[in-house]
């Protein structure tokens, strides 16, 4: 998200760069509904509409706050650290372009409120089948502000990374390791559920999951394709690797479950479309088509490992948004520091091309940006956790939360369900399905 | 191995051992029944009504009284020996306390064969030994 290559251009809004961008910001929204089904896939029946809902919920909560004060936090000048409030409710975001961009300011900041709604979602990844909903909502509204915002302006509006020179196209930093290493603090914090590590918990709909996949690496052309902010040559490029790079780990990731179980798996191959898409995040505009491709290929090793590996520990963290999230949006970001190419991104060169203190760069985004979203979020549910509690009781869990949280049964069949007039009350019955 | 028991005519006697359980209990009580070494197990989902409270579900506009709850039916057939800890296992694995537990009906099995052998009776219904 550097818009160099509209640095020159600036103070006037273009119209095909507006129109490119309106699409990639409804490609980007239908992200969330598309992670909420790949979620859905991903837990047993009894939660498939709670979990749904969490991703649901960041639609709400997480754009209420981001026109708030999120934006401003986000994107307002401020310090180094977190904007200023001058943007707080939209204050001064018209239709006059944005610095350094050709598109309206009123598109940018929508634009960049898409990002923050699918980053919580994703962190609701790690809490799902236990967490209450209403200390959800809570958490989900409050961290987009203290974490995504801050860590948005770290990388995107102007704060201390972006200042250093850390090069992070599409969200590396915010949305991709601070949702992966806050899923995994939320997991410690809201603890594993009753039956991890005793029964098989299967996911209910590999069908759900493959779809989801699909719609999420369909709106990732908005993500990644609309973060050059104009139809220029990097937005170009970013596109075209959003292709490449997925295409890439899931070839890979055929190879490692057939040297793994001897089988290529369907689940495995829709974790793969994400993890390639996380993997090209930060890439996208920074790297050659080729090294896309490698970069899908070798970064599909550590999410791999971590997936195999992650659920033989006593971390709950259920839908594994740290390997594919947080490792991947690290390895992403870290690659950037061998191989951007300036004769492709006509910002910096990596290692490989001669500028090794880029690398040094995407390293300490590497590691500030997981150790700030970790410390965060856990002290932000542990606060929250003082007031309400997180979970569930272990009877709730049993019984599944669609029927506790949400009073609804996402495969509901209507035999047996009676009536209730609103004229007659609760106690007048009219079985639907007679028995007899 | 417990003593055969037999009847009048000198057959060994076959009971079909029914338990209806929480969905949520269905594991806890395979286990169960893994330990108390009883094999042969069909297992079916079903909807029924026990007394427990109704549920009340609400979808836009209409709200409903879920008059059926969803439970897992065991069919175990059994030579005699293994009724009572079957009956046991069912019972220990499947109890909260609250209603809704289920139940365990017992009723006398008249026939059985094994499809693979053709064995019969009280034969069919003995675990293999391995």
């Amino acid at each position: 998200m550097t818009g160099l290559a509209n640095a020159t251009a600036a103070a006037k809004v273009d119209a095909g760069d507006t129109a490119w961008m309106l699409v990639a910001t409804a490609l980007v929204l239908m992200m969330t509904p598309a992670l909420g089904l790949f979620y859905a896939g991903l837990v047993r029946a009894k939660n498939t509409l709670n979990t749904f809902m969490m991703c649901v919920a960041a639609l709400a909560v997480a754009t209420v706050m981001w026109a708030a004060v999120g934006y401003s936090f986000a994107f307002d000048e401020g310090n180094g650290l977190i904007g200023g409030l001058d943007h707080a409710f939209l204050q001064g975001v018209t239709f006059a372009p944005r610095d350094e961009t050709t598109i309206p300011h009123l598109l940018f900041m929508a634009f960049q409120a898409t990002f923050c709604i699918i980053t919580v979602a994703l962190v609701s990844g790690a809490v799902v089948e236990r967490m209450r909903f209403g200390p959800y909502l809570v958490f989900a509204g409050l961290w987009s502000v203290v974490v995504y915002a801050v860590l948005a302006h770290w990388a995107f509006g102007g704060g201390w990374l972006q200042e250093l020179g850390t090069l992070d196209f599409a969200g590396g930093v915010a949305v991709e390791m601070g949702s992966g290493f806050s899923a995994l603090a939320a997991a410690l914090v809201v603890g594993a559920r009753k039956d991890y590590g005793r029964q098989a918990l299967l996911p209910h709909n590999a069908i759900y999951v493959l779809v989801g996949a699909g719609l999420l690496w369909f709106g990732w052309f908005g993500f990644n394709g609309g973060s050059g902010f104009s139809t220029g040559n990097s937005g170009v490029l970013a596109f075209t690797n959003t292709l490449l790079t997925p295409a890439s780990t899931l070839a890979a990731w055929f190879a490692l479950d057939l040297v793994r179980g001897r089988q290529v798996t369907a689940i495995g191959a829709a974790t793969a479309i994400i993890v390639g898409c996380v993997l090209i995040t930060p890439a996208g505009g920074f790297v050659s088509p080729g090294s896309a491709m490698l970069l899908g290929a070798l970064g599909a090793l550590p999410s791999y490992a971590i997936i195999v590996w992650r659920p033989r520990t006593r971390v709950d963290e259920t839908l594994d948004v740290l390997a594919a999230h947080g490792a991947a949006g690290l390895t992403g970001i870290l690659f950037i520091g061998f191989f951007a190419q300036e004769s492709w991104n006509g910002a910096a060169d990596g290692l490989v091309y001669g500028n090794a203190a880029q690398l040094g760069w995407q390293a300490l985004a590497a590691v500030a940006t997981p150790a700030y979203a970790f410390v965060v979020t856990y002290l932000l549910l542990r606060v929250i956790g003082l007031v309400m509690p997180l979970r569930a009781t272990e009877g709730e869990e049993a019984l599944g939360m669609d029927i506790v949280q949400h009073g609804e049964d996402a495969y509901a069949t209507g035999e047996g369900a009676i009536l209730v007039t609103p004229e007659a009350g609760v106690e007048a019955e009219r079985p639907v399905a007679n028995p007899l | 191995m417990l003593p055969a028991i037999v009847d009048q005519e000198g057959a060994r006697i076959m009971k079909l051992v029914i338990g209806i359980v929480r969905p949520e209990k269905a594991n806890d009580v395979l286990e169960a029944l893994y330990r108390a070494e009883v094999r042969g197990i069909s297992i079916t989902r079903v909807q029924g009504h026990g007394g427990e409270l109704d549920r009340v579900e609400t979808y836009r506009g209409t709200t409903v009284k879920m008059g059926l709850a969803e439970k897992v039916r065991f069919d175990i057939a059994l030579s005699d020996e293994f009724v009572e800890p079957a009956i046991e296992a069912l019972c220990d694995s499947a109890r909260t306390g609250e209603v809704g537990d289920g139940k365990v009906f017992v009723v006398p099995l008249e026939r059985a064969v094994r499809i693979r052998t053709g064995e019969t009776d009280h034969g069919a219904v003995t675990p293999v030994a391995r």
